[in-house]
């Protein structure tokens, strides 16, 4: 039992205080001058997911986000939704700090509803709400207190496809493939060779495909990811996003392996 | 600052993120492994065998870094050698992990290995030693290792057995070391195994998509968002 | 009222001696000057239908709505004083966001009438201000399935199966009453609605209108929405009917 209610809910600091046997009673220190008030930190993430990928196909755009969210290297949660649908138009697909993406999930929300009321012909499309999370992205890490995710924006509107990025910075960029996190690295290459030219023909079994192809490397390579995912699709008929799916993976080549140098046994 | 730099990989370093296991039955040891090696989070190995031989009967399994580990192993299989040829006859396990012991405890601070020696002699039968960071020397009739390790030490706990034949005791390390590499991102891929019995060593193998299946939880959280144009274009608010 | 014109009428602060607020009740007044507004609590929705009055032959057809949305799951019918209606629409909207910012959840109907009737209600205690001029109409389907509630200008409200407001709230009430209303498809009801709207109107000889009517149901995903075109159209058709054959009859 800790004695000290200053204390309770606060987490002992094991790197000086192993064993919780610091014998002082210390008070958060109360703010020293004006200029540290003014001070706040920046956090870091806790409970994060990984690479989101997509692509423009042509119909549309396609998006896909493994369902696992980790707590460092602990796989924590396996049934997340990391896709989600913003009005009839758009997908966005998250990864980074999932409780940052659930906040924006319930601003965009609001966004939605006050929309919704005003009953005025107008509905938002994927390029508002992609400049709508850029400001409030943007404005978040000028406060020094950045959402701590990065974020594609995938949507058909007016006969019209978007994909667009926006990360916790408030950087934008767009292009005909996209993908966050360890896929901006493994997959992107991928999907560019792929993609590339082809935005206008790919049909949706060729796009799942590329798709598919993509999350099975990042599973390989990507020790932060699930081989459990969602595909959504955004076109002209609306959004869609799949049940989950899981992968097929391939290892029985390395049935003979032996060590790692002259070990044969 | 009060901060303690425990990380003890240096930038870049290739990790054994790693989930290792050992466990003796009557005629023998049953060893286990992952396949993953990693720097940060990506993963520079997926088919990786850490179950490393020292001698005929006697193997290892090793977590932490992999450059620490390969550089022990191999010094300790060249010492094994050296023994036999002097002895005249195989070492016991408990001298291949002594000697393990003796590089981990004086190397201390230079090292990142948690080491598992395990095997089978003619002096005690089967038997299983567990040297983790600081270099101690703990035999145990089942141990676990590496990151993974610390997800199912309750598991282990809970369902193993004294007096296992050797099925069961396959059964048990492949079952741990799936749940562990399950819920620990810095273990995954194959599970590798080994047989060690007097006679022989008998290597498993279990592909990655064939591992066995525990709870698995829902397919995703929640609800599923209401989705599809149930809104009709709403009247516009005419201007002429 | 024997206490008008002896000064216990100016301010809704002040009490009349028989421990009326004339103030609230003037208000009351307000709302029955405005064209009627009804709404129908049925099995598995609502529907809400407004007499709205054209004062002008100039105004742009569809504009002034008194029927508002409030969340994805309520609507809002006013009779009164547009302007207050408008306010006050503002302010259900406000507390429905901030229900759903505190519990992170769609707000239940009585939560919102429970806080507009708090709202309502201050406007009854202060010399400096008048009471709301509108009484409200509040439908929706929620997590408790279809509600219908009205507040009033006192800040009082109450659930109803059938409700009206407005001029012709009595004859509505009488024509609600006859209906059954738990039996009735939410298709009937928004005929039913159109019917009553139309005969009230008929009633009263008034000016020009429009017929204003939305919905909430599994036809809409149980949000709230205008009625569609064309079944406007049918309601508005099937209404007019119905003084075809008394014409015929008489």
């Amino acid at each position: 039992m800790d004695h000290f209610p200053t204390n309770w809910g606060r987490p002992r600091n094991d790197a000086i205080d192993a064993y919780g046997t610091y014998p002082i009673h210390s008070r958060p220190k109360n703010d020293q001058d004006a200029f540290s008030a003014g001070v706040q930190r920046t956090q870091q993430p806790i409970v994060t997911g990984t690479s989101v990928l997509a692509i423009k196909y042509k119909d549309g755009i396609m998006m896909a986000a493994d369902n696992l969210a980790s707590y460092g290297s602990l796989a924590r949660f396996k049934d997340v939704r990391r896709l989600h649908p913003v009005g009839d138009h758009t997908v966005i697909g998250a990864g980074g700090d999932m409780s940052d993406f659930q906040y924006l999930q319930t601003i965009l929300d609001e966004l939605t509803i006050s929309e919704f009321t005003a009953q005025d012909g107008h509905s938002l499309g994927p390029a508002e709400i992609h400049e709508y999370l850029a400001q409030v992205m943007y404005a978040r890490r000028s406060k020094m207190n950045p959402l701590w995710n990065s974020i594609l924006v995938g949507g058909v509107k007016d006969g019209k496809k978007f994909l667009s990025y926006v990360d916790l910075l408030g950087t934008t960029y767009s292009a005909s493939t996209l993908a966050t996190g360890y896929g901006g690295h493994i997959a992107q290459p991928l999907l560019r060779e792929a993609v590339e030219g082809r935005e206008d023909t790919l049909t949706e079994e060729q796009a799942l495909a590329i798709i598919e192809n993509s999350m099975r490397v990042l599973f390989y390579r990507d020790a932060r990811s699930l081989n459990k995912y969602q595909v959504a699709t955004i076109t002209a008929a609306g959004v869609s996003i799949s049940e989950s799916k899981h992968l097929e993976t391939s290892w029985s080549f390395a049935e003979g392996i032996r060590g790692y140098g002259a070990q044969t046994q | 600052m009060d901060h303690i730099d425990f990380n003890r990989l240096k930038t870049g370093e290739v990790n054994l993120g790693t989930s290792i296991m050992a466990v003796q039955f009557d005629g023998g040891v049953v060893i286990g492994a992952d396949s993953r090696t990693t720097t940060g989070s990506y993963i520079a190995n997926r088919v990786t065998d850490k179950l490393t031989h020292v001698h005929d009967r006697i193997y290892c399994c090793r977590s932490g870094s992999a450059a620490d580990t390969q550089a022990v192993a191999d010094i300790v299989h060249y010492s094994l050698q050296m023994y036999s040829q002097a002895a005249g006859k195989p070492p016991s396990v408990h001298t291949a992990a002594a000697i393990f012991q003796k590089l981990c405890y004086e190397n201390k601070d230079a090292l990142s290995a948690g080491i598992i020696v395990a095997g089978w002699d003619d002096s005690v039968g089967p038997s299983v030693y567990n040297i983790p960071l600081g270099g101690g020397l703990f035999r145990q009739p089942w141990a676990i290792g590496g990151s993974g390790s610390t997800y199912v030490y309750g598991y282990c706990d809970a369902t193993y057995k004294e007096g296992w034949g050797r099925d069961e005791t396959v059964n048990f390390v492949k079952n741990t070391l799936s749940l562990a590499m399950s819920r620990d991102g810095s273990s995954g891929g194959v599970i590798r195994m080994c047989v060690i019995t007097k006679d022989n060593v008998e290597r498993l193998f279990v592909p990655g998509n064939e591992l066995p299946k525990f709870w698995e939880g829902h397919e995703v959280l929640g609800a599923a968002p209401k989705l599809g144009k149930v809104v009709p274009d709403v009247v516009p608010m005419a201007v002429e | 009222m024997t206490s008008i014109g002896t000064g216990y009428d100016l301010s809704a602060s002040t009490y009349s001696p028989d421990g009326r607020i004339f103030q609230v009740e003037y208000a009351n007044k307000a709302v029955e000057n405005s064209g009627t507004a009804i709404g129908l609590k049925v099995k598995d929705g609502i529907v809400l239908a407004v007499e709205k009055l054209v004062h002008s032959k100039l105004l742009v057809p569809g504009a002034n709505r008194r029927i508002q949305t409030i969340d994805r799951h309520i609507g809002l019918a006013t009779a009164g004083l547009l302007a207050d209606g408008r306010h006050l629409s503002n302010r259900a909207r406000d507390e429905a966001a901030n229900y759903r910012e505190t519990y992170n959840a769609p707000p239940p109907l009585k939560a919102v009438a429970d806080r507009l009737g708090l709202y309502v209600q201050a406007y009854t205690l202060y010399s400096s201000v008048r009471p709301f001029g509108i009484s409200t109409i509040l439908g929706t389907v929620d997590e408790d399935g279809p509600g219908l509630f009205v507040v009033e200008p006192s800040g009082i409200f109450y659930g109803y199966n059938g409700a009206a407001v407005g001029k012709g709230k009595q004859l509505a009430k009488t024509e609600l009453e006859k209906l059954d209303l738990s039996q009735l498809s939410l298709r009937e009801a928004v005929i039913e609605a159109a019917r009553i709207i139309y005969l009230v109107h008929e009633d009263t000889r008034e000016k020009e209108f429009e017929l204003e009517m939305s919905w909430i149901g599994p036809e809409t995903n149980n949000t709230h929405l205008p009625v569609p075109q064309d079944l406007l159209e049918e309601a508005e058709t099937k209404a007019k009917e119905q003084f075809e054959f008394e014409d015929d009859a008489a």
